[in-house]
């Protein structure tokens, strides 16, 4: 690893020894003149401005510390240690992203520096403060975690440090090679760490896959790169923007052909369909927190690398990739959320959410305005909140060796944890885009972007696809406010005392004419699957009664849903018997411990949820990504 | 335009958010004694007798605090507001500044429109959290209905259409909760369809709310702005055809809502499923939060769209009421046949809403307040039976009279209001829609009178056959009366009913300025949408004139009959025609109409 991060500096440094102009290069409405200053000032001798890239020094430098410290400590004396220094290095990083915020150069416009490949505007610094945040809430969330799992150690910590310095590259990078650059760094510690957990053999696979298809992606984006350098003569993203602005292009096919590798590369990374096919199994397989910050960060850099290409560099193209990017967000919208639906594990159900999260990223970012720039920014920003605390809510439910996955696994969780069920409750809103979360006003300042730029389809297409996905985060909410386990029932006599909800009609039955009703059959199923699950809770059932006890009571939030969540008109899945795995999953609620949610971990959440409703009731993130879009 | 030292309106909306979280943060009650109940497996049987029943417990205390503390506000607000003949704006207005960003402001005001609906709803929400009987988890139970009651207030209150939307859409979660949590045996999947339905229908209203902000934008100054006066004062300059397409975007949100006839199948399941005081708050206020959104968002904002896409919502109504009447007919089940009911009520507040004569619309609204009261008690007094005993299949019941006969005074009262009988409310309400309509739209009319047959047929039906004739089911013979606290409960509904029947004119002296001036937008914004001339009758009468909701009838009539305007203009001022007082002279008012 450190390996690639000298790699990494002393490419900066070899690119910049050329020089630099100390105070950069201002980006100004003038390309030409900006163009010939850049290139001037190539020519001169001037040092580096490390000030544009405080956070990435503080990023890698942290990590090769943590290693160093490592390497001259013996063998895990101090367990607590390595989570402690990495967030005290992303603590760092953030304070340090926050000053740049505010002494941005150029009068908050922005500047280019260190020899044409660096940017030091507001934009940057956002994805480095995002990064900064999410390399603290992941460094505190995986110390339980590994240590469960008995992973515990250095390397954790130190990949996260380094994926963070390559996402931050990519945010800040002013060329192609600077951003592939942080691609790479990026992608190999995220590689590594989808395979982290070594006695999990879905662990390794997901790290493979990931591993296999990244690269593939990556030299895709690399060809794309060398193509739009064929076509513009520069690697620049000013310089490319200038070319195309000024020069008409006697063929354009090979731009086309560059564009559309680009594209293609950074699709994968934010997972954007048609290129998602890794992340089902990436997410599940890989740590639960790891997939957290995968998802957050990944993302965000991905998205931020879109944006520096698409809004900057090619932003005189836009005909020829908007509506590109309004198939792939359509696409993405659509399928992130109908297989979102099918899928009965805890993480994949998430991966694909964060699929069709990405869709409206992606409307924001097709509509290539500056309202939908900051309206990419500010979805990915809060949504780094949101996946980061839902993975550490899922790592607290799955336990050891995550053995809880499937959706069953947070049935009754009410009963066991309120607070994480109301904490997971509020997560789960968030993405669905209910008001008074940073979820809705995500997706109201996205649509607000598409509708800005005459729209209407897409937004339309966004919102419906917004119900269809209500429905697969609802459907958790109901099983974790469903009750934990059919036991009284099993161990009443057979003609027990019905249950007493008010209003609790016999309206099920299939022989009622309804307007609508559930196909009989389905009822049915229904019905024979409650009845497995009787039996199955029969055994437990003095567990599944202790359990509330020691829980200390229901949650506030509580309601009595007992009925299994067939009857809510989900289909048994082929190929998936859902009786085992409702069994299965009864038996875990019973026998096992409730989720244990270690202090680390809660701390994490409680940020999460806290910042995901500060954001959705009050105006400053909005006006914090507002800010970020000044430099286009 | 009125205010008043108390930020009032603020004071309405956030109560019972506060009260929500005060529940929320109360200690968990012992759960074990109040909610051990389990086992609603064997939900093909009948269930006699439910479980143990809820304590109030501290969070109930609070809830009955709040609620009742609500109530005194709201009867505050309706008492101090004006009634004189210039009060057709918004009155209390409260602006601040929420998301200057998206210039969103919170801001709240009350008319006469949006008056009655919120006193509807501070009356509504007590007596469905203490009137029905409660079981599980109280705490949770009084959290949800106190959050529901600050959203609907919201919604109703909001002069800032984003403001509108999030409290519109957050009426979803509690609302979801309560049917899946307390419901019935299929509550799963109502409350899931409920949701989904609806959210799905939101995303219209979503788009067509900021295609509207985004294109009247340029011509605000380039200030964004979700005002909802100033939108409605530019969406008058936009282009034709984009106001046509954001009123339909309303327009199938709050369909879906309501519900219209092609948007309605979410409704009997969650009706019938969700529990007692749920299906309450959901036939009695969640619906008017879509009526009221086309009369708002629809009407107000896009009277041109309205206007042009008026012949499709009349043909709905008209559809749904004959659809809805004769599916009504077929239920077997007394809680479904009500639930099927409220889709033929609430196409009849349609049809008044888009008649747009100034009857029909005041009728609309006063349809709006009178469905809310009936339904209200009809879903209570079901659910009363209910608890008693286990069914509600018609063929399980019957003779029920011998052993509740107050229970089935009470009940006879309550449909004969729902069937419209002069004297009570209902009649006003549909007669005033059916009057706006005829003078407007007159076919429309002429099919929509069909439901007034057939609201007898299924309503008088329904009764006789849970409550006439011999017992044949045993289990019918000792059924408990109806109790002294479900009587005080369900009394001041009834004693709406009466009210709002016999002396509809405190009523009508607050709407009418407001449905006026609404009505003067439309004609303004679009003279071909057939606004008779009459409707700028003024019906601020002299406080010293006992008039009983007669001139809406007596304009009607005279713009029915196309008999000269100035004379009935006149005349509609001061002649008591008293068509809510005695069926006589109502059929005689009728009957002069035509």
């Amino acid at each position: 690893m450190s390996g690639v991060v000298l790699a990494t500096v002393s490419g900066l440094v070899a690119q910049t020894s050329g020089g630099s102009n100390p105070s950069g290069c201002a980006i100004g409405k003038a390309g030409d003149s900006v163009s010939g200053l850049c290139r001037a000032a190539n020519s001169l001798h001037i040092s580096v401005a490390y000030s544009a890239i405080l956070p990435v020094l503080i990023l890698s430098i942290g990590g090769l510390v943590l290693l160093a410290v490592s390497a001259v400590l013996p063998k895990r004396i101090y367990p607590g240690l390595y989570p402690v220094l990495s967030t005290v290095v992303g603590g760092v990083s953030l304070v340090a992203s926050v000053w740049q915020w505010y002494n941005v150069p150029g009068h908050g416009q922005g500047m280019v520096e260190i020899g044409g490949q660096i940017f030091f505007d507001h934009f940057a610094v956002l994805f480095a403060i995002l990064v900064s945040v999410a390399v603290i809430l992941s460094s505190i969330a995986s110390d339980s975690y590994l240590r469960r799992e008995g992973l515990d150690g250095v390397e954790a910590y130190v990949l996260i440090l380094m994926s963070g310095t390559g996402a931050v590259l990519m945010a800040e990078s002013a060329s192609l090679i600077s951003l592939f650059l942080g691609l790479e760094i990026m992608s190999i510690a995220l590689y590594v760490m989808a395979a982290y957990h070594r006695r999990r053999a879905e662990s390794g696979e997901a790290g493979l896959k990931y591993f296999l298809l990244g690269s593939f992606s990556s030299a895709i984006f690399l060809y794309g790169i060398a193509l739009v350098y064929g076509a513009t003569g520069s690697t620049e993203l000013v310089l490319i923007a200038n070319h195309l602005a000024t020069n008409v292009l006697s063929n354009g096919g090979v731009l086309l052909a560059g564009m559309a590798l680009l594209i293609v590369g950074l699709g994968f990374k934010v997972a954007a369909v048609p290129f998602h096919l890794w992340t089902p199994d990436v997410y599940q397989g890989s740590p639960t927190p790891f997939t957290g910050y995968m998802a957050a960060v990944a993302k965000a850099a991905g998205f931020a690398g879109l944006l520096r290409v698409l809004d900057q560099g090619l932003l005189t193209q836009q005909t020829d990739w908007r509506p590109v990017i309004w198939v792939i967000t359509v696409l993405t919208l659509v399928i992130g959320s109908v297989l979102a639906i099918a899928s009965r594990d805890l993480k994949r159900m998430l991966a694909y959410s964060s699929v069709s999260q990405a869709g409206y990223v992606l409307v924001g970012v097709q509509a290539a305005t500056g309202t939908g720039k900051s309206a990419a920014l500010f979805y990915l920003f809060t949504y780094t909140f949101i996946v980061i605390g839902s993975f550490a809510v899922v790592d607290a439910i799955q336990g050891q060796g995550e053995s809880r996955s499937t959706i069953w696994a947070v049935r009754g969780l009410s009963r066991r944890q309120p607070l994480l069920a109301a904490a997971m409750l509020v997560l789960l809103l968030a993405q669905a885009g209910v008001p008074f979360t940073s979820g809705f006003l995500g997706k109201f300042y996205v649509i607000q972007a598409a509708v800005g730029q005459g729209q209407y389809y897409l937004a339309v297409i966004a919102m419906l696809t917004a119900a269809v996905a209500a429905f697969f985060y609802l459907r958790v909410a109901l099983l974790m406010y469903s009750s934990g386990v059919p036991a009284v029932a099993a161990t009443t006599p057979p003609a027990p005392e019905p249950s007493g909800s008010t209003g609790d009609l016999p309206y099920g039955d299939a022989g009622e004419p309804t307007d609508v009703g559930v196909p009989a059959e389905r009822v049915g199923a229904a019905s024979a699957m409650t009845t497995t699950g009787l039996a199955a809770g029969a055994v437990p059932s003095e567990g599944g009664l202790a359990t509330p006890a020691r829980a200390g009571g229901a949650s506030a939030l509580d309601v009595e849903a007992e009925e299994d969540v067939f009857a809510a008109g989900l289909a048994p899945v082929p190929g998936l018997d859902p009786e085992t795995a409702d069994r299965a999953s009864a038996l875990d609620a019973a026998a096992g411990d409730p989720p244990y949610v270690s202090s680390t971990n809660a701390m994490v959440i409680f940020i999460s949820v806290a910042f995901t409703i500060a954001a959705g009731v009050s105006s400053f993130a909005v006006d914090f990504a507002k800010a970020a879009t000044t430099l286009f | 335009m009125k205010t008043t030292g108390l930020p009032i309106l603020n004071i309405i909306v956030f109560l019972p958010l506060a009260g929500a979280i005060i529940c929320l943060l109360l200690p968990s009650a012992s759960w074990s004694s109040t909610s051990l109940r389990r086992s609603s497996w064997s939900t093909g049987r009948p269930a006699p007798a439910p479980g143990p029943v809820s304590t109030l417990g501290p969070a109930g205390i609070v809830g009955l605090v709040v609620a009742l503390l609500e109530l005194a506000f709201v009867i505050f607000l309706v008492i101090d507001y004006p009634t004189s003949g210039h009060a057709a704006g918004f009155q209390f207005v409260s602006r601040h500044s929420w998301i200057g960003a998206f210039g969103i402001d919170w801001s709240l005001g009350v008319d006469g429109i949006s008056l009655f609906l919120v006193a509807m709803t501070a009356l509504l929400f007590p007596i469905a959290m203490f009137g029905p009987t409660l079981r599980g988890n109280s705490r949770a139970f009084m959290g949800w209905m106190l959050l529901l009651e600050a959203a609907c207030m919201g919604t109703f209150l909001s002069l800032d259409l984003f403001v509108f939307f999030v409290m519109f859409e957050i009426t979803l979660v509690p609302g979801y909760f309560l049917v899946a949590g307390w419901g019935g045996a299929r509550r799963n999947y109502a409350a899931m369809k409920f949701f989904i339905y609806t959210f799905a229908g939101s995303a219209f209203l979503f788009v067509a709310i900021i295609a509207l902000v985004v294109l009247a934008a340029p011509r605000n100054g380039g200030h964004q702005t979700f005002d909802l006066i100033t939108l409605a004062r530019i969406a008058g300059s936009l282009p034709h055809a984009d106001q046509v397409l954001i009123f339909c975007g309303f327009a199938v949100a709050f369909a879906v809502k309501i519900p219209l006839v092609p948007f309605h199948s979410w409704l009997p399941d969650t009706y019938t499923e969700a529990p007692t005081a749920g299906s309450m708050i959901l036939a009695g206020i969640l619906f008017k939060l879509g009526a009221y959104g086309l009369l708002r968002l629809g009407i107000y904002v896009v009277p041109v769209g309205a206007a042009d896409m008026a012949p499709v919502l009349l043909t709905l109504a008209a559809v749904g009421i004959v659809y809805g009447s004769l599916i009504t007919i077929m239920q077997k089940d007394l809680k479904r046949l009500v639930a099927y009911a409220s889709i033929v009520d609430v196409a009849f507040i349609v049809l008044g809403f888009f008649a747009f004569s100034s009857q029909g619309v005041t009728g609309g609204v006063l349809e709006m307040v009178n469905h809310g009261l009936t339904t209200g008690a009809i879903f209570f007094l079901v659910g009363i039976v209910w608890e008693r005993r286990g069914t509600l299949r018609f063929s399980d019941l019957g003779g029920l009279q011998k052993s509740m006969p107050i229970m089935a005074a009470v009940f006879l009262a309550v449909v004969m209001s729902a069937i419209g009988l002069p004297g009570l409310n209902g009649f006003v309400g549909e007669f005033l829609v059916l009057v706006g309509t005829f003078a407007t739209h007159r076919w429309w009319a002429v099919v929509a009178t069909v439901a007034v047959i057939t609201a007898a047929v299924y309503m008088l039906w329904a009764y006789q056959r849970v409550f006439h004739g011999p017992v044949l089911n045993p289990a019918n013979d000792a059924v408990a009366d109806i109790s002294w606290r479900e009587l005080a409960v369900v009394a001041p509904l009834l004693v709406g009913i009466v009210f709002l029947g016999v002396y509809p004119r405190p009523f009508l002296e607050r709407v009418t300025p407001s449905v006026n001036y609404l009505l003067d937008r439309v004609e303004q914004a679009a003279p071909n949408a057939h606004v008779p001339k009459t409707h700028n009758v003024t019906y601020s009468l002299p406080a010293n004139q006992d008039v009983r909701g007669g001139p809406p009838g007596a304009a009607g009539a005279a713009s029915a009959s196309g008999s000269g305007g100035a004379g009935s203009g006149g005349s509609s001022g001061s002649v008591p025609s008293a068509a809510g007082s005695t069926p006589g002279s109502a059929t005689a008012s009728a009957g002069g109409s035509k």
